[in-house]
């Protein structure tokens, strides 16, 4: 090949080389990755160091500047006797709501995995609040719980609970609210702990449930020593989501209860929107949502790691 | 120790007949081998038994009582999975003892019964172990100890060896048989491989398409085919079926010999072989050709051991010869087996 034949050459090599660019494992591998790197470090990692870095500053919504004042303004978040209300209800609202769903979820998912007719509709019933945004879910619980128009007070007087007239105050009283919140956090979280524990039921194969069958043991016995230790990992899964979802949820108390009466079913996600948001006191706010990090990130690995030691190989 | 039998048992799904009408006994204490291919019931016929799946029409008598509407922990049964059905999550000690648990036997007696199991399979150090700690070979043991441990009165195997390597496949075999023999129970064993349905079975059942085809000893199945099914699913290569006015003549490839080898034996037929091609396989020799003689359309397999050293080339013709006793004959139109015609 003379030297001009290869200079002629060459561009058609380049191309060639371009042409094979994406089938190199180093090239396509990040080049699919990217965009989702970059997603989350826009909407996840960016508002996260903005948020610890409020918390260690003065800053409010009306400030132009920002200055770095340590640790205080964590100690004036701990101060305020709200925060502890907060802190507890966090705490008591995923506990109590996320123990219901793994009871409700996993007899649900027994009963829903069985054939009897209108299955399928049933399944389609149970799932729907998982396709209900949260504040539209909330607005319609906000009216199921109305102290005056509430379908439940009507029920309860036709059950002859109340007596003509009376009514329950839903929303009112802190207890009755308190439940109610976590009535609609288990409400809303169920259905996507139910398709999961189902998903796990499905994949036990039908070889051990025949073996089970013929070594004869019968419903408690299966339930108890084969179908929950075997769906415990996937149960786990469910829960973590679960603990995050209602954890971090702020959308409930918002419409629900506006953290009424008094302060009484503020919980930190919420808390933190009206201290930092509607107060204006943006640097107690973050301190306050930087509060539930610790706790979500620590939840999260405490349960990976369980989920993987019950792990059946 | 019991008796099972079947009464015109049929399982329909929709419109497909796993079960077809099976009448079939066992002996006492005998070990009979559902044989057939992949699709034809044989496995559908062990779960009905075992009374995991409900029979359309027709009863199962284990130790002559009709167990047909009972439920499997009610029929003495025990069964053992293809995939050894194994709790993934408990110990080989808690997997072998689950079914005691299960029967209500009183705690004091576990022990005994799981290591005298465990010692019947020589699984006593593995107690302690998870399933998934172990080999293929160990999981069939636990699977069979736990199916031992409450002395069933049948035992049901759903092709335990087909998740085995081909090495450990003979060696399982011949545990199986040894210890089928030892715990004399009678054992139902479904396989689709002639070779394990052969060496262990006192009998054979071959089912295709929902049916008995043939019931009998290996020594039947292999030398009187009932039909042509039966010839050609049992022995590899399968026999050789040649079309002869509307009657098929068979013989199996290692009884179609070169002529010298056949010697005097009655009813001896010469035929010339019309070579294609010979395939050397170690220790054997296959020989692929023609016997325009009788039909030129069918092609014929010879297997000669590696002892025949006679030279064979392709595109010759080679007398060879087949003993009367090893030719069969069955209907071209029914498939089923004829009596012994003359052939020329």
């Amino acid at each position: 090949m003379s030297v001009l034949d290869e200079v002629a050459a060459r561009p058609t090599e380049e191309r060639r080389r371009r042409r094979y660019l994406f089938d190199r494992e180093r090239v396509l591998g990040p080049a699919l990755l990217l965009p989702a790197v970059l997603y989350l470090v826009a909407v996840v990692g960016y508002p996260l160091v903005l948020a610890i870095l409020y918390a260690f500053s003065d800053v409010t919504t009306g400030s132009q500047t920002l200055h770095l004042v340590g640790w205080s303004t964590f100690r004036s978040a701990i101060d305020d006797p709200v925060f502890g209300t907060a802190l507890r209800n966090s705490f008591l609202f995923t506990a109590i709501s996320q123990a219901c769903v793994v009871v409700l979820s996993t007899v649900l998912a027994f009963v829903l995995t069985q054939d009897f007719r209108g299955k399928w509709f049933f399944r389609f019933l149970v799932l729907l609040p998982w396709t209900t945004p949260v504040a539209l879910s909330a607005v319609i619980w906000l009216w199921m719980l109305d102290s005056i128009f509430s379908p439940f007070n009507w029920l309860l007087v036709k059950l002859h609970v109340l007596s003509p007239g009376g009514h329950v105050v839903w929303l009112g009283g802190e207890h009755l609210a308190i439940s109610s919140v976590i009535a609609l956090q288990t409400w809303r979280i169920l259905p996507l702990a139910t398709v999961i524990v189902m998903a796990g039921l499905s994949s036990i194969p039908q070889d051990i449930r025949d073996a089970t069958e013929v070594d004869g043991a019968r419903f408690w016995r299966r339930t108890f020593q084969i179908d929950l230790p075997l769906l415990a990992p996937v149960i786990l899964v469910a829960v973590l989501f679960g603990i995050v979802f209602t954890f971090a949820d702020m959308a409930v108390i918002f419409i629900l209860t506006g953290g009424a009466p008094g302060n009484g079913t503020q919980v930190l996600a919420s808390w933190a929107f009206y201290k930092g948001i509607n107060g204006g006191n943006l640097a107690v706010g973050a301190a306050d949502a930087v509060f539930m990090f610790p706790v979500l990130l620590a939840l999260a690995a405490i349960v990976l790691r369980f989920a993987r030691r019950s792990e059946v190989g | 120790m019991a008796v099972v039998e079947t009464r015109d048992l049929r399982k329909h799904f929709g419109d497909t007949h796993a079960v077809d009408g099976i009448d079939l006994a066992t002996a006492e204490g005998e070990y009979l081998v559902l044989l057939g291919p992949s699709g034809c019931g044989k496995t559908t016929l062990l779960r009905v038994i075992a009374g995991l799946e409900q029979p359309t029409e027709g009863d199962v008598l284990i130790g002559g009582r009709v167990v047909t509407g009972l439920p499997p922990r009610a029929r003495k049964i025990a069964m053992v999975f293809q995939s050894y059905a194994l709790y993934p999550h408990k110990t080989v000690y808690k997997n072998i003892v689950f079914p005691l648990g299960a029967q209500g036997v009183p705690r004091g007696e576990w022990d005994a019964k799981v290591n005298w199991a465990a010692d019947v399979l020589g699984i006593r150090p593995l107690l302690q172990r998870k399933p998934r700690q172990l080999s293929g070979g160990e999981r069939q043991r636990v699977a069979l100890a736990r199916a031992l441990v409450r002395d069933p009165h049948v035992f049901l195997l759903d092709e335990p060896l087909s998740n085995l390597d081909a090495k450990l496949r003979a060696a399982a075999r011949e545990d199986l048989k040894e210890f089928q023999q030892r715990v004399g129970i009678t054992t139902i064993y479904v396989t689709h491989d002639q070779i394990e349905a052969m060496g262990l079975g006192d009998r054979i059942a071959v089912l295709n398409a929902g049916q008995v085809q043939q019931v009998g000893t290996p020594q039947d199945i292999y030398d009187r085919p009932q039909n042509t099914f039966v010839a050609t699913f049992v022995g590899s290569p399968p026999m050789n079926l040649l079309d002869r006015d509307g009657t098929l003549v068979g013989f199996r490839p290692e009884a179609f010999l070169p002529g010298a080898l056949v010697g005097d034996a009655p009813g001896r037929l010469t035929l010339d072989f019309h070579v294609v091609r010979a395939e050397y396989l170690g220790s054997d020799r296959y020989v692929y050709g023609t016997v325009p003689a009788i039909d030129p359309e069918s092609r014929v397999i010879a297997k000669l051991p590696s002892t025949v050293t006679t030279p064979i080339d392709g595109d010759t013709v080679v007398p060879f010869a087949i003993a009367g006793a090893n030719l069969h004959f069955f209907d071209a139109t029914t498939g089923e087996r004829t009596a012994a015609e003359r052939v020329p």
